[in-house]
C-alpha cells in the first residue's frame, strides 16, 4: 500500500469512477433505446393492424357509394365528404380564434387579470373531455332547433381546436427574441405590424405546426359530433342537416355484427389515420424553412 | 498635442495635486487607447463639428426603471452631422440614454423619463408625440444583428413602405441604393430575394444599418453595433460610420475605447448614471479634466 505512488493511487481512482459512469451511461442509453423501442412497436403495431384489416376493404366503391344497409355494397363517399367539410369549417373557425387569441395573449395580456383568466379557461378547454363540448354544443344549437347539423358538428370541432392553436401560438410567440420586436419597433412600425410581419413570420412554421395539430385531434373526433351531427346514411352536403362523418360511421359501423360493416370500419379508420398523416406531411413539407 | 497635453497638465494639477504624474498617466492613457495620432489632429476639425446647432438636445434629463433612478440630470448637445460616442462601464446609463432618444422605452410599463430632449424644436418627452414619425427620423441599430425573417429586399423595403408610399422601380432604386452605402451591394445583389438569416454577421449587421438608412432619419442611434462582430468586419463599420456622418447625426454606444477614438467627433463618459464628461475626441483622451474619465480610458478602473 505504501508503495503505490500517489499518481498510481489517482489513475486508481479516476478509473473506478470512469467505469462506473461507462455503466450507469450505458444503462441510461439501453433504458433509452428500450423505451423507444416500445413506443415504436405500439405505433407499429396499430399502424400494421390498421392496414392488414384495412386495406383489403379499400374499393372503389369506399369513395363513390354513400354508406348503406349490410350487404348492399355501400361505401364510405358521404362519410368521407362530411368529415373533410365539417373539420375544414371547424378548424376555419377554431383557428383564426385560436391565432387571435394566442396574439392577445403573447402581445398583449403579459400580467393582466383578463390574460390569466383567458389563458386559464383556454388550458382548461384543452384538458376537457371532448363529449362535454358535444353535449354543451346540443344544448345551445341542436337543441333549440329541433334538429342535428353540420353546423353544430364544426362549431363542436371548432371548440376543440381553438385552445391548441392558442397555446402553440402564444408559446411560439413568446420565442421570438425581444431584439427583434425592438428593431422592428425602432423603424416606426406599429406594434400590429410588428406582430404580424416580424413576429408571426419568423414562427410561422410553428404556428402552421400549432394548427395541423389540431386539425390532426378533431379530424378523429367521435364523441362531440354524436350529439351534434349524428351522422347520416344519405348523400348530403347541406350542413343544416344531420351530417355523416368518418369516426361516427367507424363507431357505428364497428359495433355491429355484420362482416361488411366492419370490414368498412376498418378501412375507415385507415382512411383517417393517412389522410391527417398526409396533411402532416404535406404541410411541414410547405413550410419547411419557415423557422428562419 | 503639446498645448493637449500641456493643458491637461495644469487641469490634472489642480485636481490631483500633480503636474508630471498626470502628463505622465495621460500620455500613457493615450498610448494605450492607440490615439497618439487623433491627438495630433488639428482640433479645429472636430471643433468645427461640434460648433453645429444641435440635432439633438438633451437637458436635465432623469430616468426611471421603476424606482430605481438610472439617469441623473443629463444634459448633452448631439452636433449636427457629427458622431457622439458614449462610453463607460456597463451599467452606467449609456444605452439607456440612447434608448430615450428615440423613446424606445415606452414599450416597458415602469420606465419614465424626466426633463427635456430636444428634435426639431420638440421636446419628444412631451405627450402626444407621433413615436412611429419619431423613430422613422430617430433611427436605432443595435449590439445582436436583427434581420427579419424576409428576404433581404423585404427587411428594406419593410421601412420603407411603413413612411412612404412608393412605386415598384422607385422601391428597386432605394433598396439599391441603401445596400449600396453599407457597401453590400455587390455581395447580395443576385440573392436579394433570398432569406436574409443566411447572411453572415458582418453582413447581417450593415443590413441592419442599411434597413436604417432606407427610410431617411436624420439621427442614428448605435448601441454597441460592433460589439459582435469580428474584427474585419467591425472595421467596415466604422468606415461606413465616417461616411454616414456626413449625412447623418450618429450616436454610438461603444465599450471599445479605440473605437470611440477612431469614429467619434465627441466623448461622453458616463458613470453610475450620471454623464462625467463631455468633450471634444482629442481633448477626452488626451486632457480629460475630471480624474474618473481619466482613470477610466487609461484602463486603471474599480
Amino acid at each position: 500500500m505504501s508503495s503505490t505512488s500517489p499518481s498510481l493511487m489517482r489513475a486508481d481512482r479516476s478509473r473506478a469512477l470512469l467505469v462506473r459512469r461507462q455503466l450507469s451511461d450505458r444503462l441510461a442509453t439501453g433504458f433509452g433505446w428500450v423505451a423507444m423501442a416500445v413506443v415504436v412497436w405500439m405505433l407499429g403495431s396499430i399502424l400494421w393492424t390498421l392496414l392488414r384489416n384495412g386495406l383489403p376493404g379499400l374499393s372503389v366503391h369506399l369513395f363513390t357509394r354513400s354508406m348503406a344497409p349490410p350487404g348492399q355494397d355501400g361505401g364510405l363517399a358521404n362519410a368521407i365528404v362530411g368529415d373533410i367539410l365539417q373539420t375544414g369549417l371547424g378548424v376555419l373557425l377554431g383557428a383564426p380564434a385560436g391565432l387571435l387569441t394566442g396574439i392577445f395573449l403573447a402581445e398583449y395580456g403579459a400580467n393582466n387579470k383578463l390574460a390569466r383568466m383567458v389563458r386559464f379557461v383556454s388550458d382548461m378547454l384543452l384538458s376537457a373531455p371532448s363529449i362535454l363540448i358535444g353535449l354543451f354544443i346540443y344544448m345551445i344549437m341542436v337543441a333549440p332547433v329541433g334538429h342535428f347539423s353540420g353546423f353544430s358538428g364544426s362549431v363542436a370541432l371548432a371548440i376543440l381546436a381553438m385552445p391548441i392553436v392558442v397555446r402553440t401560438t402564444e408559446d411560439m410567440l413568446r420565442l421570438v427574441p425581444v431584439s427583434m420586436r425592438e428593431a422592428g419597433i425602432a423603424l416606426g412600425a406599429p406594434k400590429w405590424r410588428v406582430i404580424l410581419f416580424i413576429c408571426l413570420r419568423a414562427v410561422r412554421g410553428g404556428v402552421m405546426t400549432g394548427i395541423l395539430l389540431a386539425v390532426a385531434r378533431v379530424a378523429g373526433e367521435t364523441a362531440p359530433l354524436l350529439f351534434t351531427s349524428l351522422g347520416n346514411s344519405e348523400w348530403s352536403l347541406d350542413m343544416s342537416r344531420p351530417m355523416a362523418s368518418l369516426p361516427v360511421a367507424i363507431y357505428q359501423y364497428a359495433g355491429s355484427a355484420y362482416q361488411d360493416w366492419m370490414q368498412q370500419a376498418w378501412s375507415g379508420a385507415l382512411l383517417v389515420t393517412f389522410g391527417v398523416l398526409i396533411i402532416n406531411i404535406v404541410v411541414r413539407v410547405g413550410t419547411r424553412g419557415g423557422r428562419a | 498635442m503639446n498645448t493637449g497635453v500641456q493643458a491637461t497638465g495644469s487641469t490634472q494639477a489642480s485636481l490631483s495635486g500633480s503636474q508630471e504624474s498626470g502628463q505622465a498617466a495621460v500620455r500613457s492613457g493615450a498610448e494605450a487607447v492607440g490615439v497618439a495620432q487623433v491627438a495630433t489632429l488639428p482640433m479645429s476639425e472636430h471643433d468645427e463639428q461640434l460648433a453645429r446647432p444641435a440635432a439633438m438636445e438633451v437637458r436635465g434629463l432623469n430616468f426611471y426603471y421603476g424606482t430605481s433612478h438610472a439617469l441623473h440630470d443629463i444634459s448633452i448637445r448631439f452636433p449636427e452631422r457629427s458622431v457622439t460616442g458614449m462610453i463607460g462601464p456597463s451599467g452606467c446609463g449609456k444605452s439607456t440614454l440612447l434608448r430615450v432618444l428615440n423613446r424606445m422605452y415606452d414599450l416597458y410599463p415602469g420606465q419614465r423619463a424626466t426633463g427635456e430632449v430636444l428634435f426639431d424644436n420638440q421636446n419628444i418627452l412631451a405627450p402626444g408625440v407621433n413615436l412611429n414619425v419619431l423613430r422613422s427620423r430617430v433611427g436605432m441599430v443595435f449590439q445582436k444583428p436583427t434581420p427579419f425573417p424576409m428576404s433581404i429586399y423585404d427587411n428594406i423595403a419593410f421601412g420603407i413602405r411603413l413612411h412612404e408610399r412608393v412605386s415598384r422601380s422607385e422601391m428597386d432604386g432605394r433598396v439599391e441604393d441603401s445596400l449600396r452605402r453599407v457597401a453590400l451591394w455587390s455581395e447580395v445583389q443576385n440573392r436579394l430575394h433570398s432569406s436574409a438569416t443566411a447572411l453572415s454577421g458582418g453582413q447581417q449587421q450593415r443590413l441592419c444599418i442599411a434597413r436604417t438608412i432606407a427610410v431617411r432619419p436624420e439621427v442614428i442611434l448605435l448601441d454597441e453595433p460592433t460589439s459582435a462582430l469580428d474584427p474585419v468586419s467591425t472595421a467596415r463599420i466604422e468606415e461606413l460610420l465616417d461616411e454616414l456622418k456626413g449625412e447623418f447625426t450618429i450616436a454610438i454606444v461603444t465599450h471599445n475605447m479605440q473605437q470611440a477614438a477612431r469614429c467619434a467627433d465627441q466623448v461622453a463618459f458616463f458613470y453610475m448614471g450620471r454623464l462625467v464628461e463631455v468633450d471634444s475626441t482629442p481633448r477626452m483622451f488626451t486632457a480629460p479634466r475630471e480624474k474618473q474619465t481619466q482613470d477610466y480610458i487609461t484602463g486603471r478602473f474599480g
